[in-house]
């Protein structure tokens, strides 16, 4: 039944997605054949493995966690796949492109969050843990509230980050393919649904995989064609890049301006990359802390040199695309003069990979660039999902003994409302400025995830009060300080003067929660509290050990 | 985990030697990690000037381009690093306190 339900959905999507190309011919001028032959194929390719997925997901594990079986080298890749959204590659290429030196300040601080997640937080995650990180936070505190804390944490990063994510891919999909706005938003929604009801983490984990293969071999084709021009040396390149924009884009710029945003930037990265939901879920898919930690190995490996490969894209898009006048947006110039690109600065990679490859090498990267809004968007819903079926749904309301099959369909409709946020917030939010989304999503994850998972693992006098006041009061101070922060209340609400001056919270926020978690653990005496700090110590030698940890599945 | 493990465990040589060999391992590459990519972000945000210094006279490379690429690839050792050595050392220890465990279970 459930797979005729799908063999329906595929048909229909698929008949979606061709109504919009037709209506995309109408409207816009430039349809881009290559780019959605290739983009059906990927399509075609990843519901054949969500089939093949469904047909393997039965159980909650198997929906959480596929089972457990997932190897480290996969999981590497996926993790890659899941961090490295199109924001970051059409994001960073194009910082690089527009400021030079600054977009590799900014991508450096997506990576070092690894190294740390790999040396305190991977191994006592996998070992402690069976579906999210809220298993550890709650595995020696009062489950209910530390479950609801948990689970609002990752909601609201999820859902941030999925505003942020559909937005973009809404007006890239626009751009790239014709398409309608809100037609895109709406493809992207039902076809992440379909990934993730049907085939949960299996099919998530193999279109990330996928998309990371891809979208790796597609930089690395453009960062050799851009070296290539220039005998493979960095110096030709770079000398070249500084005649057309000068010897500033060799030099730290604007980007980091005083000491206190450079270290509240770099608290939110590290930190935030360190309690990101769909990340931390990640780490249930292996069998044990062995393949936890070759995990992080590949992913930074990947993450790292796919960071350096945008920035020889960014430089190669200031040689090849840059005053070319093949890409520049005339209607744009008249007003504004300068040489502005066509849909600005972030299609600099997009317009690079037509410089070096023509219409097909386009078309791969415009499909690429949308596998990779897929990919991203799926690991955040299936993430969002579990916090409200595994957390709020098995552990809170049925007191951790749900029924399984209760439990699956309670993750699927989640996954369904999930998606229709998305699709909504998507379209509500198209004319929005929505810069700050991610930043507050990373605070969030650094404020409230983050000082609650890392204290439950190593302090042992943490209590359930500590974290239920101080994870709500980091959560709370970093959804206030964006708010009244620069991007908000000046750009947004167009206020004269920002309350709070700085744009990045985290250094605030993060030290309110953890001294606030540290005040309401040590003051509480309550009989409660002593039980729990007695647990600590079997938690820590699970967490040390693996002994007793939750193994994979045998399939 | 049983009240009994728990005891038999913490008594146990190779826990104790793992706790605090894989511990103090983890801190000094935290440190490691956490001192290089700040005293790069300080840099930029206190002397950015040390970072715009051209590597050679006759070149346009800043010496901030090879540094960032630097803490990079340190990421990347350093992870390497880490789990070669827990997936070596650090595994075999858990391996004899699993085995040990299982003893002193048959033995009582």
């Amino acid at each position: 039944m459930m797979h005729r339900v799908l063999l329906f959905l595929i048909i229909s999507s698929i008949t979606l997605f061709a109504t919009g190309i037709i209506e995309g011919e109408v409207t816009k001028q430039t349809l881009n054949v290559s780019a959605i032959s290739m983009f059906v194929i990927f399509v075609g390719a990843t519901l054949g493995i969500t089939y093949w997925a469904a047909k393997r997901t039965k159980s909650p594990k198997d929906f959480y966690t596929a089972g457990g079986g997932i190897t480290g080298f996969q999981n590497g890749m996926a993790i890659a796949g899941d961090y490295m959204s199109a924001a970051s590659f059409l994001g960073i290429s194009g910082l690089v492109y527009l400021k030079g030196y600054d977009g590799l300040i900014y991508s450096i601080g997506f990576l070092v969050g690894w190294p740390i997640i790999l040396f305190i937080i991977a191994e006592p995650l996998r070992n402690l843990g069976k579906y999210s990180f809220a298993d550890v936070a709650s595995y020696r505190l009062r489950q209910k509230p530390i479950r609801i804390l948990a689970a609002s944490g990752s909601i609201a990063t999820v859902i941030l980050y999925l505003i942020a994510q559909m937005v973009g891919s809404g007006k890239l999909i626009q751009l790239l393919f014709g398409l309608e706005y809100e037609i895109a938003v709406i493809l992207v929604g039902v076809l992440m649904i379909l990934y993730v009801t049907f085939g949960g983490m299996l099919a998530t984990t193999w279109v990330q995989i996928i998309k990371a293969f891809l979208l790796l071999s597609g930089a690395t084709f453009m960062a050799f064609a851009v070296m290539s021009q220039y005998e493979y040396s960095f110096e030709a390149l770079f000398s070249h890049a500084t005649e057309i924009k000068g010897l500033d884009i060799m030099s730290p710029g604007a980007l980091i301006s005083d000491p206190i945003s450079a270290i509240s930037l770099a608290i939110a990265l590290m930190f935030g990359t360190a309690g990101l939901p769909h990340i931390l879920m990640r780490f249930f898919t292996v069998s044990d802390a062995k393949e936890a930690r070759k995990s992080v190995f590949y992913a930074t490996g990947f993450i790292g040199y796919f960071y350096i490969l945008t920035f020889i894209i960014g430089f190669g898009a200031i040689v090849m695309v840059f005053q070319n006048p093949q890409y520049i947006d005339y209607a744009k110039q008249a007003l504004e003069g300068g040489s502005p690109i066509l849909g600005g600065n972030n299609m600099a990679a997009i317009h690079l990979s037509h410089a070096v490859g023509g219409d097909l090498f386009l078309g791969f990267i415009s499909a690429v660039a949308f596998a990779t809004i897929l990919a991203v968007v799926s690991g955040l819903t299936l993430a969002g999902a579990s916090a409200i079926s595994h957390d709020l749904y098995a552990s809170v309301l049925k007191n951790g003994d749900p029924d399984h099959k209760k439990e699956m369909q309670v993750s699927k409709i989640a996954t369904v409302v999930l998606g229709i946020v998305a699709i909504v917030m998507g379209i509500m939010f198209e004319n929005q400025n929505i810069a700050f989304v991610v930043g507050l999503a990373f605070a969030i994850a650094a404020s409230a995830n983050f000082p609650v998972l890392i204290l439950s693992m190593y302090w042992s006098k943490l209590t359930t009060r500590g974290a239920v006041i101080g994870g709500s009061m980091g959560l709370l101070s970093a959804v206030v300080l964006v708010v009244l922060g620069p991007i908000v209340w000046v750009d947004i609400l167009g206020n004269a003067e920002a309350i709070f001056p700085y744009k990045y919270p985290a250094l605030f926020s993060v030290t309110v929660a953890f001294a606030a978690i540290y005040y309401f653990s040590i003051t509480d005496y309550s009989h409660r509290a002593k039980e729990e700090r007695e647990n600590f110590e079997a938690q820590f030698i699970r967490s040390q050990t693996g002994i007793g940890a939750e193994g994979a599945n045998e399939h | 985990m049983k009240k009994e493990f728990v005891d038999i465990i913490k008594e146990d040589n190779s826990y104790k030697e793992l706790v605090s060999k894989r511990g103090r391992f983890s801190i000094k590459l935290t440190l490691i990690m956490l001192f290089v990519y700040f005293s790069f972000i300080l840099t930029i945000a206190f002397k950015p000037s040390i970072l715009s210094t051209p590597i050679s006279s006759s070149s346009v490379i800043t010496v901030g381009i090879p540094l960032g690429v630097f803490v990079i690839v340190l990421a990347f050792v350093l992870t390497g690093i880490y789990t070669y050595k827990a997936n070596g050392e650090f595994d075999e220890l858990s391996r004899k306190i699993d085995e040990n465990l299982i003893k002193s279970i048959n033995d009582a």
